[in-house]
């Protein structure tokens, strides 16, 4: 029974990985570069949840809304002013400029908020779920953060291969060239990936926060390195890849923690990683790239 | 008035002149011919029509509309749409799709509308999967709508590309080698296809072709190409019969 329990907290925290991974695969299958600072947009969604529930006293729901719109903006606010110049720049340039917002949004995160961790108040109000007379656990937060993650996924699923919006954003993925000369806007598309990206980033910080209580300026570094390994793990540019790699990566981390050493858990993950790569170099979803001749 | 007006249409490249001087005047439903030998340069000229390049001197007057140095986005939405030398679909999407993704300027709807669901949006996609049926009923791909457009036969992937440009409501379509592959059996078939499109959408058709036969059997008018400059213009007979285009293609002195 405990084993099970195991299980559902990697199911969770692996969801929350696979949300974080979902905003790095659709900016990397669109706009070809990996976007470092995905991981500090989810800090300061957390932030944002803190400032407008602890200090405004809204409530948790429009609390949560609010920093989904904020994270848009910010998202869609960073590719125009710090990625667009750079479209035709060689991808480490693009790169280097990730990680330099990401330090930036860390900084003013710590200028404004201070570096001592915050205590976050979890949005779900949920009791815990007692199943086997008690044996097995379940809290309010694991069970939402799974819930609203298969929700997420699915409706993501469907934008993306039922909307007219979703098919542009699979043609720019694909040939950036020809969706051009169909008439599809590719700033305008890839603007639309930044801002789905950065208020799925807004969901992930909230359920993380709820989940692991304490806020701090590099709150977002850990979690965004592990979702984007969780993306690679999948095959980077696959959406059903960033779902599958994040939950294997939760359940990997929750069970070694449990049945091998918590110390040496994030080895393990990055050992996992390591080992899949070896075997299936474009990630477990991947698509192999046939070089034509 | 003609639909589609160039002048003195120039790019270089580096300091390569690629095309110079480059005039040219299509009518409406027009069937006009570009040839000229390998880097002639015009397929730099297609992409020049289509905004992928910027010309560095010149202009294009669509339908009464200068579009030189807009968005290749833009110029799509003012009617122009091309296919492709060599085939460029989107590989990873269903034939279907494919010829949604051309149609997606002709239907409008918000993206709120589609995170939602409003019933707007199932009115529009049912709009796009008929208007998309429609084309494809037209090539004879109504029965591979599902499969993935990687699995077509060469052929069929070829039309696919010309009904997804046709999708895009063009008054002018540019054909980059559309018989390039094929047997004789499938380029006279093209030939049809081409005339049929042409009389069904009334629209005017600029092909860039290698094959003679069929260059001279449709066109209407023809120019020619060699480096980079204009060397010859006219119906198939003054073509064929003009001493510049002989040596270009054979040699000369």
């Amino acid at each position: 029974m405990q084993f099970v329990s195991f299980l559902v907290n990697g199911i969770s925290l692996g969801s929350i990985y696979a949300i974080i991974a979902l905003g790095y695969t659709m900016v990397y299958g669109i706009a070809r570069m990996l976007n470092f600072a995905h991981g500090d947009v989810i800090m300061i969604g957390s932030y944002l949840v803190f400032v407008l529930m602890g200090s405004l006293g809204m409530p948790p729901f429009v609390a949560v809304l609010g920093a989904m719109v904020g994270c848009t903006l910010l998202g869609i606010t960073i590719e125009r002013i710090a990625y667009k110049p750079l479209r035709e720049a060689p991808s480490l340039a693009v790169l280097i400029t990730a990680i330099g917002v990401s330090y930036l949004l860390q900084n003013v995160a710590l200028l404004i908020w201070g570096s001592n961790p915050k205590s976050f108040t979890s949005v779900v109000k949920m009791d815990p779920i007692r199943l086997f007379d008690g044996q097995l656990v379940i809290t309010g937060e694991t069970l939402a953060t799974i819930i609203i993650s298969v929700i997420i996924m699915i409706a993501l699923t469907l934008f993306v291969n039922r909307t007219k919006m979703g098919r542009a954003m699979l043609a720019v993925s694909e040939d950036k060239g020809a969706a051009q000369l169909m008439g599809i806007n590719v700033n305008r598309t890839i603007s639309l990936t930044f801002a789905i990206g950065s208020a799925l980033a807004a969901i992930a910080g909230v359920l993380l926060c709820s989940t692991y209580p304490t806020l701090q300026p590099t709150t977002g570094a850990m979690p965004g390195i592990k979702a984007f390994v969780a993306a690679v793990f999948g095959g980077i540019g696959s959406i059903p890849g960033a779902m599958l790699g994040g939950v294997l990566l939760g359940v990997i981390e929750s069970l070694s923690k449990a049945y091998i050493s918590s110390q040496m858990a994030d080895a393990i993950v990055f050992g996992v990683l390591v080992i899949v790569l070896l075997v299936k170099p474009k990630g477990i979803l991947g698509k192999a790239v046939k070089e034509k001749v | 008035m003609a639909l589609l007006e160039v002048t003195n249409l120039g790019i270089v490249f580096g300091g390569l002149q690629a095309v110079d001087k480059f005039d040219l005047t299509i009518d409406k439903g027009q069937l006009y011919g570009l040839i000229g030998p390998n880097g002639a340069g015009k397929t730099t000229v297609f992409n020049m029509l289509t905004g992928v390049y910027a010309p560095t001197e010149g202009d294009i007057i669509l339908d009464g509309t200068s579009i030189k140095g807009k968005q290749p986005a833009m110029i799509s939405k003012a009617g122009i749409a091309r296919t492709f030398q060599n085939i460029r679909l989107f590989n990873q999407l269903s034939v279907i799709d494919n010829v949604k993704v051309g149609l997606h300027n002709q239907i409008k709807y918000s993206t709120a509308e589609g995170i939602f669901r409003l019933p707007s949006y199932y009115e529009r996609e049912s709009q796009f999967r008929g208007q998309a049926m429609n084309l494809l009923e037209i090539f004879g791909l109504q029965d591979e709508a599902k499969q993935l457009s990687s699995n077509l036969p060469y052929g069929k992937q070829r039309k696919l590309e010309m009904a997804r440009a046709l999708a895009t409501n063009p008054k002018l379509l540019l054909l980059d080698e559309p018989a390039a592959g094929m047997n004789p059996n499938e380029t006279a078939e093209l030939m049809e296809t081409v005339r049929f499109v042409r009389d069904k959408f009334k629209i005017a058709i600029l092909l860039i072709e290698h094959d003679m036969s069929f260059v001279m059997g449709l066109c209407e008018k023809i120019v020619v190409l060699d480096y980079g400059r204009i060397i010859a213009k006219g119906n198939p007979e003054e073509v064929r019969s003009n001493p510049k285009v002989i040596a270009a293609y054979l040699g000369g002195e």
